[in-house]
């Protein structure tokens, strides 16, 4: 662990109603720059980490802040505008939007908050970003007639590219064939270095786990009543 | 907020099915409330402003509305005929100037109005080129007869026959047309105006033929008196009337009984329509007289009178409209949930998804807003022929 920690998690706790999930987190540092995979079986709250971090939920206790700024103590406003100026997040399924094509798809945080705006700029990194990534010639299409490779190339270039300091990935390289899951990867890794971006990976595969700084499993935070 | 407006411009270009759907069906919800107003203001305009200035109208006792409606409006409804007699008694009553209408025949689906001179300046009507009918034959047309069958000062226009079957029928007559009418957005813009007489020759009770005394051909004449010549049918009718035969038009028969459709009668006062109506009331068992916008002002209450009912589906019917694309939007909205919950995660306000689904029905509301109004327009450039082809042909 380096000397600069970027995100520190204090005596979380959160659980969900009746349901018997109770997430349970005493201490975690995350350091600038370092790239965590997290593991653990389904349910355990891998998912819910990434939610927490990004300020999508918030904990019943403790904190979790990022660069100094306690993000679960912020309000709602600004909770949405620190995730979408300063976090870039890969969701599960790629979540692009079908009826916008690629270049709208990768501009699109940029045109639903006030905290950011599209300028000649921002249209010069997104082609140089789709160029880097490999979907240059890709812009104009819809995203439904993608591959899963591409469609997830896109879910990359639209997180990075407010060039964050903190990449969230869940589960970034599933449903993908092992080629396309190293090419991935790689493409992750190698976009979270050009930004020297923290990134936190939630994944299945543990034949990649090697790759990564340091493996969080899971299990030890999370409580669930077997169903 | 423009980027709201470009987010949902995509949605519905994406979705363009069901936003055609939607816009269609909210278009036409709309229009037809408003297209119901228009087509019925333009029928009481239509309908009143020609019975308002015609003050009494004569013809035969029968459906008073069947009346009017041929009388002012040259309507395919045909009331009994009347004779020229009631032309003269209303001359001879020195209460109101009778104006005669005979309005059986067609030319080219157009009605032929056989009247006199003075409907011309009762009517107001001036002529735009040429001149008014002079001679036996000839016609003034409207200006939309004129400009749909591209008919000129010179040219003719051939009478229709009643029936295409009757082939011993009267031969249709060939008339020059000698002046067009100033375009006044009424039925005259769509009539033929000839003669009384005229008309009279069209239905064969007067014609003009070869001059049977000059006859020599011994097939043509069946018999010779000192008091009359019986011809074969092989001698020449004429089927147009100029000057070199108009010499040999002549009517058979009692002129005073001769048949018209009805009279336009203009009182010289109120008084004298009160008495000449009176006259009728109490002297004349075969035909009426009716102030038309009376007769009008009773039909347009019945009309109106649907269209209070036409009202109430049309209400009803939106309220259907509205309620199903409530439900379209409720559905649709929860078939993106997982949508907004992504636009959610990545950090957009619920004013912005809020602002998203505005847009999306802003356009929609738009684009049904500007076809309605289109369809409106297209509806007002038609309304007089609509009006003319619903309630008064």
């Amino acid at each position: 662990m380096g000397d600069f920690c970027l995100i520190n998690i204090d005596s979380l706790e959160l659980s969900y109603g009746n349901s018997g999930f109770r997430l349970s987190i005493p201490q975690l540092k995350i350091d600038d720059a370092e790239k965590v995979a997290v593991i653990g079986p389904s349910g355990s709250g891998k998912t819910t980490l990434l939610r927490l971090i990004s300020g999508i939920i918030v904990p019943q206790k403790g904190h979790v802040s990022i660069d100094g700024t306690i993000v679960s103590r912020l309000s709602d406003t600004q909770r949405r505008d620190y995730r979408i100026t300063n976090i870039g997040f890969i969701f599960q399924d790629f979540e692009l939007l079908d009826y916008l094509n690629v270049e709208d798809n990768i501009l699109h945080p940029y045109r639903i908050t006030q905290a950011l705006k599209i300028d000649a700029q921002v249209r010069t990194r997104a082609s140089e970003l789709a160029l880097e990534l490999g979907i240059q010639n890709k812009m104009k299409r819809l995203t439904n007639t993608l591959s899963q490779g591409e469609k997830q190339r896109t879910a990359i270039c639209r997180a990075m590219m407010i060039s964050p300091k903190l990449v969230l990935a869940d589960e970034a390289t599933g449903n993908l064939d092992p080629s396309n899951k190293t090419k991935i990867l790689d493409t992750l890794f190698r976009s979270a270095d050009s930004n020297k971006a923290t990134l936190i990976a939630v994944t299945h595969d543990h034949e990649l786990l090697d790759r990564f700084d340091r493996v969080i499993d899971f299990k030890q935070y999370c409580e669930a009543e077997a169903v | 907020m423009i980027d709201s407006f470009y987010l949902a411009w995509r949605y519905i270009v994406f979705n363009r099915v069901k936003t055609i759907t939607l816009v269609l069906c909210i278009s036409l919800v709309s229009f037809l409330p408003f297209a119901l107003k228009t087509l019925l203001n333009e029928s009481e305009h239509q309908l009143m402003s020609r019975a308002t200035t015609t003050p009494l109208l004569v013809g035969a006792k029968g459906n008073s509305l069947d009346l009017v409606m041929n009388s002012l409006y040259f309507s395919k409804e045909k009331p009994d005929f009347i004779s020229m007699k009631a032309i003269e008694k209303i001359m001879d009553s020195y209460l109101a100037l009778p104006i005669p209408l005979y309005t059986r025949f067609h030319a080219r689906d157009y009605p032929i109005v056989g009247t006199t001179l003075d409907y011309f300046e009762f009517r107001k009507r001036t002529i735009s080129t040429g001149r008014a009918f002079a001679m036996l034959g000839e016609c003034v047309i409207g200006a939309d007869v004129a400009s749909r069958l591209n008919i000129n000062v010179g040219d003719s226009i051939l009478s229709s026959p009643e029936n295409l079957f009757d082939l011993a029928g009267v031969y249709p007559l060939k008339m020059k047309v000698t002046g067009i009418l100033d375009k006044t957005n009424s039925v005259d813009d769509k009539a033929v105006f000839v003669d009384l007489k005229t008309t009279w020759v069209i239905q064969g009770l007067g014609h003009g033929h070869q001059d049977v005394k000059t006859l020599k051909q011994s097939g043509d004449v069946l018999s010779r008196s000192e008091k009359s010549i019986t011809t074969s049918a092989k001698i020449k009718q004429y089927t147009e009337i100029n000057t070199a035969n108009l010499e040999s038009f002549h009517f058979h028969g009692d002129p005073s009984i001769y048949p018209l459709t009805s009279i336009i009668a203009v009182p010289q006062d109120e008084k004298s329509a009160t008495i000449l109506m009176g006259r009728y009331l109490s002297e004349q068992k075969n035909q009426q007289i009716v102030r038309p916008k009376q007769v009008i002002e009773d039909l347009l209450g019945n009309i109106f009178q649907i269209k209070e009912f036409i009202d109430a589906v049309v209400l009803i019917v939106a309220m259907a409209m509205v309620l199903a694309v409530f439900l379209i939007f409720s559905l649709s909205f929860r078939l993106r949930q997982k949508e907004i919950g992504t636009i959610l995660h990545l950090g957009c306000s619920r004013s912005t998804v809020v602002k998203l689904i505005g847009a999306e029905i802003l356009i929609i509301a738009m684009f049904s807003g500007m076809l309605c109004y289109s369809a409106l327009l297209v509806l007002q450039h038609f309304q007089g022929e609509i009006v003319h082809k619903l309630f008064i042909s």
